[in-house]
């Protein structure tokens, strides 16, 4: 991956971006590009603020009272901080799948349906095959597909991750958060969402935090270092992963720290 | 440790197991032989009166302790109008109080408000009463019901629940009053089993663009129906069971109305006004029949709860 191809399609433009949690400032002007259609990794220790930088992506943040953020992050141009901007709408075009997976307690099917409802009033017919296009997209169409009425609570935990991973992309989003979508999985599972991962960047833009080395090497094209609120490194992963600039950088990675 | 005193002291705590065990048991089967206990007497106390007037204790309206000639229409339909219209407010009422409490709420004013509404709970039930009859009655019948009798009153459907003179007790007024009672009950409830959603769950709602409304409607109560569904049906057990507060403000007339706003009389403050003045083998056997419909009445609303959550479960897709 070239740096040219960086500047020639970048997706999220992240300037000056402080974030706090009451009078904690957690992200420390961080400037970043999130390339279109490719996979960024955030890596770095416990409370570096990788999660929390995820987290200002879809404003999530706000939900609390005390935390905010100034600076700016461009989507396609458009600031997503400004207040102006409608949250739903933003939450519609950047989908995000979590640490543990969270089925609605409902059907597989009212699962996916339920997002596109929020925005697309869909005939049955239409509804049925956008929850065909998901599933398949997530690759869990096979395990599921005769039995769409059963509870999604039902299922296996990377069938269940797999279930959030097609209901965020059943919106049709522009850009998918991943916050350490592994982390409650097994190896298997694991395996499956990586690979996953590797067939959803031809459409989506793909941001995942990660506390796994080994699995931001595996999956993204770029790598992010964080480390108590800074951005220390931003490259291309065979970079940042063979030849890293930073020290700081050299010594997480080789194990050395964290 | 020689053999034999590990054998014995193995044997003492066996036999103390074995005690405990039985003890245990015993006080289950307690509970058990009190409930039979409890409706065999009323069963018992009773027979005079379902001997005398067999199932038309349940239809007819009549209630004449000169003649001796007692049914129960009356007080059926009163318990279950007053309980029906307390639980019409109280629940979105307390839904309201628990997304505010759980999901709107400003930290600072998150505990103030959760033990005011605790402290609602505490106030003794006659206190209600007294509160209802001086108070609250008086500034409904001069403020409220003229208002239906104007606005509703000429409705062709709804129209003859709201109209009559403006009295200030009645039904209505007690439905109102049991609501005021049990909303505290229904919405602690409420944000109890609201506050153990998982954040992530609520995060993955929110995160697809759905507002609160949506949150809280799709995804929380499905997840919390048990308990909810278990708060209303406290709340509904306190109102059909509420004894004091509403014999003050029901009227305690044994009249069958169209009206709401009309007096009335409900079981418990039937039972409450008139067993001290109880004469007769009848007439007291017909008030413990009507203890015993009103047991019956809470039994069939208990199953009713628990079929419609096995509906609900049923319906929700699960035993995958």
């Amino acid at each position: 991956m070239s740096a040219e191809q960086t500047i020639s399609a970048p997706k999220l433009i992240v300037r000056d971006l402080n974030f706090y949690y009451g009078a904690d400032r957690a992200l420390k002007d961080i400037n970043l590009v999130v390339p279109e259609k490719m996979v960024t990794a955030f890596i770095g220790p416990s409370g570096c603020g990788k999660s929390t930088l995820l987290r200002t992506f879809n404003r999530m943040y706000q939900l609390y009272p005390k935390q905010r953020a100034t600076g700016e992050i461009l989507l396609d141009g458009e600031n997503l901080l400004d207040k102006r901007q409608d949250l739903n709408n933003l939450r519609a075009k950047i989908g995000m799948v979590f640490q543990k997976p969270t089925p609605f307690p409902m059907s597989i099917h009212d699962n996916i349906a339920f997002g596109v409802k929020l925005y697309e009033n869909l005939s049955k017919h239409d509804m049925d095959e956008r929850v065909e296009w998901a599933l398949k997209k997530a690759a869990l169409w096979n395990e599921v597909k005769d039995k769409l009425k059963q509870s999604g609570t039902g299922l296996s935990g990377g069938q269940q991750q797999r279930l959030c991973i097609a209901r965020a992309i059943a919106v049709k989003p522009q850009v998918l958060l991943l916050d350490e979508p592994t982390s409650a999985l097994d190896p298997i599972s694991t395996a499956h969402i990586e690979k996953l991962i590797d067939e959803l960047k031809k459409e989506f833009t793909i941001v995942i935090v990660t506390h796994n080395m080994q699995q931001a090497a595996r999956v993204s094209d770029f790598t992010a270092y964080m480390y108590l609120g800074d951005l220390i490194e931003f490259g291309d992963t065979s970079t940042v992963f063979t030849n890293p600039k930073r020290k700081e950088t050299e010594d997480y990675i080789t194990g050395r720290f964290g | 440790m020689p053999t034999f005193l590990r054998e014995a002291s193995l044997k003492r705590q066996t036999v103390l197991d074995l005690l405990f065990r039985n003890l245990t048991r015993l006080a289950a089967f307690m509970v058990l032989a009190l409930l039979a206990a409890i409706i065999g007497s009323l069963i018992v106390g009773s027979l005079p009166a379902i001997r005398e007037f067999g199932f038309g204790f349940l239809t007819s309206s009549e209630w004449n302790p000169v003649t001796d000639q007692y049914g129960a229409l009356i007080p059926i339909v009163g318990t279950l109008i007053t309980s029906g219209i307390a639980l019409l407010i109280a629940i979105p009422v307390s839904f309201g109080i628990a997304i505010f409490l759980t999901e709107l709420s400003p930290n600072w004013l998150r505990r103030p408000l959760g033990i005011a509404v605790e402290l609602l709970a505490g106030i003794p039930s006659i206190i209600y009463g007294m509160w209802g009859l001086f108070i609250f009655a008086p500034l409904f019948a001069d403020h409220v019901e003229p208002w239906l009798n104007d606005h509703i009153g000429p409705l062709p459907v709804l129209g003859p629940f709201f109209s009559g003179p403006p009295m200030g007790i009645g039904m209505l007024t007690a439905g109102i009053i049991l609501a005021i009672m049990v909303i505290p009950f229904i919405a602690s409830v409420m944000r109890d089993v609201f506050d153990v959603v998982p954040a992530m769950l609520k995060e993955s709602a929110y995160g697809l663009g759905a507002t609160t409304w949506e949150v809280m409607w799709n995804v929380v109560l499905p997840y919390t129906k048990i308990g909810v569904v278990g708060g209303i049906m406290l709340g509904l057990g306190r109102a059909l069971g509420e004894t004091m507060a509403v014999t003050f403000v029901i009227g305690n007339a044994h009249e069958l109305h169209k009206s709401l706003l009309m007096p009335g009389n409900s079981i418990s403050s039937a039972l409450a006004n008139e067993f001290t003045e109880a004469v007769g083998e009848l007439y007291t056997s017909s008030l413990i029949e009507l203890g015993l419909i009103l047991f019956f009445i809470t039994f069939v609303v208990l199953s009713l709860a628990r079929f419609m959550l096995y509906k609900l479960a049923k319906g929700e897709g699960r035993g995958a």
